[in-house]
């Protein structure tokens, strides 16, 4: 039998991977688990607390209402962007010159900044100056999102739905594209209403698309900050102070920091949790 | 089921054809009798499947009329004309049983209850599906899949046609042979008109009564499978059915008669003087011809066994001809004569038999 060569030397190859690891995930990720279990009052004198902050953090009223803030707003736009975005693919050109006119009208949207675009809208909405605010006040409805709690909610999902439902028409698409014409022609050929060419065929073909589709908008409107925080700064009150939003209240604005290291853990841990659950049941349903 | 009439078709999926060749269906007029079985034969790229699209609707001609029964349904959308079809390549409804995909185009047309069952449990038997017809149609291999397309195709009683599209390419071996014996089976069993196009030779015809030989968006030739292989109208269907196909030959015509490097050929049809022809030949199957005392002068070059046959390679000139020995008869060597069966050499010219 040959010898097995052994070279330790090896090592140093998977060195720069480790590094840059290291301090783009680990370091940061274990600063704040580090940050969770102590107290400190700066000059980095810390005193161990254990999990004191993650049962403050999840018996906090607070906590609570702004993370059934966020569920509400991210079911909502998830209730409306998917099936929208389903049915703007839907009505897509097939071929032609009008493809890229819609392709460059979708992705238009997805270039603008974030923040660009909580101004955007914030200058849109406004009841005195803005467009949208002036025609809805206009047409006898009092709209003043800067004041009214339904007025805030209302047009942070304008605006996020304005914003992201193009990735879905996209994605979608894409999905619909892909189905070989001869699946439209059997069913033309077997009698099939439009209805059931959507539920046997396009919805089928466009499972895996809509998964992503789905776990994208979930991932990002959890974490959505910067254009609620442009458009209303989580106001009027605290209607519309999702959880980074109050993230950054509790870390930056009041500085405690092991609370708000707790949080992002937790925060961290609902959105991997979520993500991993629905891919698995959806990935599982595939194999069948 | 009916009899299918198409009168001065032709398609182009050019918007303004110009050329010859921006037509994908050049000029045709074809009849199909109530309860034909026909292979509609041609390389890939003829115009097949344009053709087959045309009858199903699925596609709407250029120009001309598509009838059933003498009834216009040009323009009439696919789900009324009452046509089933077939793809080359497998379509299934993923999402639903084999049982739901079989059910479909009957529940589609309000079928259901005892009729709806008993069909699907037929059609199933026939096409061997009954073990799996409650597992998901997804997870299914090619064949499987294939089976369950045709099925879809088959299950309806009623229709004024089943159209074929390349149904076996993607079919091991072994089945395909088993599901075309079943195919002329039903067919005889039901009568339906059905139409089948392929491109290979020996699956158009062992399938149909009928066959029509397409090429570049023409019928060439339509014909039993005996007419095609003894008297082909064209040197393309010459040259595309049979195997080895037809040796074609030029020839000089003079004096009524065709002479091949000088050397005289009788035909069985009086060979008129070819006028404007272009280019005439000889055409002559390798079945026809034999060895002989005198005729025409050639080298044997090769000889290869292909069982109860040996196929003999030999060289005249430039040109070689092809001819067939049975089990047992030997070929000479070097130098030798071939005599042309007379009954069986046609003129052709510009690529048409001279009759």
């Amino acid at each position: 039998m040959a010898r097995k060569t052994t070279n330790q030397k090896a090592w140093f190859l998977v060195v720069p991977v480790v590094v840059l690891v290291a301090f783009n995930a680990v370091i940061p990720l274990m600063t704040v688990v580090n940050y969770s279990v102590q107290e400190t009052f700066g000059d980095n004198v810390f005193f161990w607390e254990g999990v004191k902050w993650y049962e403050q953090v999840l018996h906090s009223a607070r906590f609570h209402a702004s993370l059934l803030r966020q569920i509400t707003f991210t079911g909502i736009i998830l209730a409306i962007e998917i099936p929208l975005g389903v049915a703007i693919a839907l009505t897509m050109p097939k071929k032609g010159f009008w493809v890229s006119v819609c392709l460059v009208l979708m992705a238009l949207p997805l270039l603008i900044p974030w923040n660009v675009v909580g101004a955007m809208w914030n200058i849109y909405a406004l009841p005195e100056l803005g467009l949208l605010g002036r025609i809805i006040n206009g047409l006898g409805i009092n709209y003043n999102f800067t004041q009214q709690p339904i007025a805030a909610w209302f047009t942070t999902i304008m605006m996020d739905v304005w914003h992201w439902t193009s990735l879905v028409v996209l994605l979608a698409y894409a999905g619909l594209r892909s189905i070989p014409d001869a699946y439209y022609q059997a069913a033309k050929i077997d009698g099939a209403s439009g209805w059931a060419v959507f539920r046997h065929i396009q919805l089928p073909k466009m499972k895996r698309v809509l998964t992503i589709a789905i776990l994208l908008r979930f991932m990002d409107s959890f974490m959505i900050y910067t254009e609620p925080f442009v458009l209303t700064g989580g106001g009027p009150g605290n209607s519309t102070t999702f959880l980074s939003i109050d993230l950054v209240k509790v870390a930056l604005g009041q500085f405690d920091l092991g609370p708000a290291a707790a949080m992002s853990l937790i925060y961290f841990l609902i959105v991997l949790l979520t993500s991993w659950v629905f891919y698995t049941l959806m990935m599982k349903n595939e194999e069948q | 089921m009916a009899k299918i009439t198409l009168q001065d078709i032709r398609h182009s999926y050019i918007d303004n054809p110009v050329t010859e060749d921006d037509w994908a269906l050049k000029h045709m007029s074809v009849d199909w009798a109530d309860g034909t079985a026909c292979a509609l034969l041609g390389p890939s790229g003829c115009g097949k499947t344009t053709l087959l699209n045309i009858i199903s609707g699925l596609l709407d001609p250029s120009e001309g009329k598509v009838l059933f029964d003498g009834k216009d349904m040009t323009g009439t959308p696919t789900d009324q004309r009452n046509i089933a079809q077939v793809f080359q390549f497998p379509v299934v409804y993923d999402t639903m049983s084999v049982y739901d995909n079989l059910a479909f185009p009957l529940r589609n047309r309000g079928v259901s209850g005892a009729a709806l069952e008993s069909r699907v449990h037929e059609i199933a038997a026939m096409l061997d599906l009954e073990e799996t017809l409650h597992s998901r149609a997804s997870g299914l291999t090619a064949d499987g899949k294939q089976k369950i397309s045709l099925g879809r195709g088959l299950v309806r009683a009623d229709v004024s046609a089943i159209l074929f599209d390349e149904p076996l390419t993607v079919i091991d071996p072994h089945l395909k042979w088993m599901l075309r014996s079943k195919l002329k089976e039903l067919h005889q069993q039901v009568g339906a008109t059905m139409i089948y196009v392929t491109h290979d030779q020996t699956e158009a015809l062992t399938f149909a009564d009928q066959v029509i030989v397409m090429h570049e968006g023409t019928v060439v030739q339509i014909g039993t499978p005996v007419e095609l292989f003894e008297r082909p109208k064209h040197t393309f269907v010459g040259h595309f059915i049979g195997s080895p196909g037809m040796n074609l030959l030029p020839c000089e015509i003079r004096d009524g008669a065709a002479f091949f490097a000088g050397t005289r050929v009788e035909t069985d049809h009086a060979v008129k003087p070819a006028g404007a022809a272009k280019t005439t030949q000889i055409g002559v199957r390798p079945e026809f011809i034999s060895f002989a005392d005198q005729g025409v002068a050639v080298e044997v070059v090769k000889v290869s066994d292909a069982g109860r046959h040996s196929i003999v390679e030999t060289q005249a000139g430039d040109h070689v001809i092809r001819l067939l020995l049975d089990e047992g008869e030997k070929a000479p060597e070097g130098q030798a004569f071939l005599h042309f069966d007379p009954g069986h050499t046609q003129v052709y010219a510009d690529g048409w038999m001279v009759e």
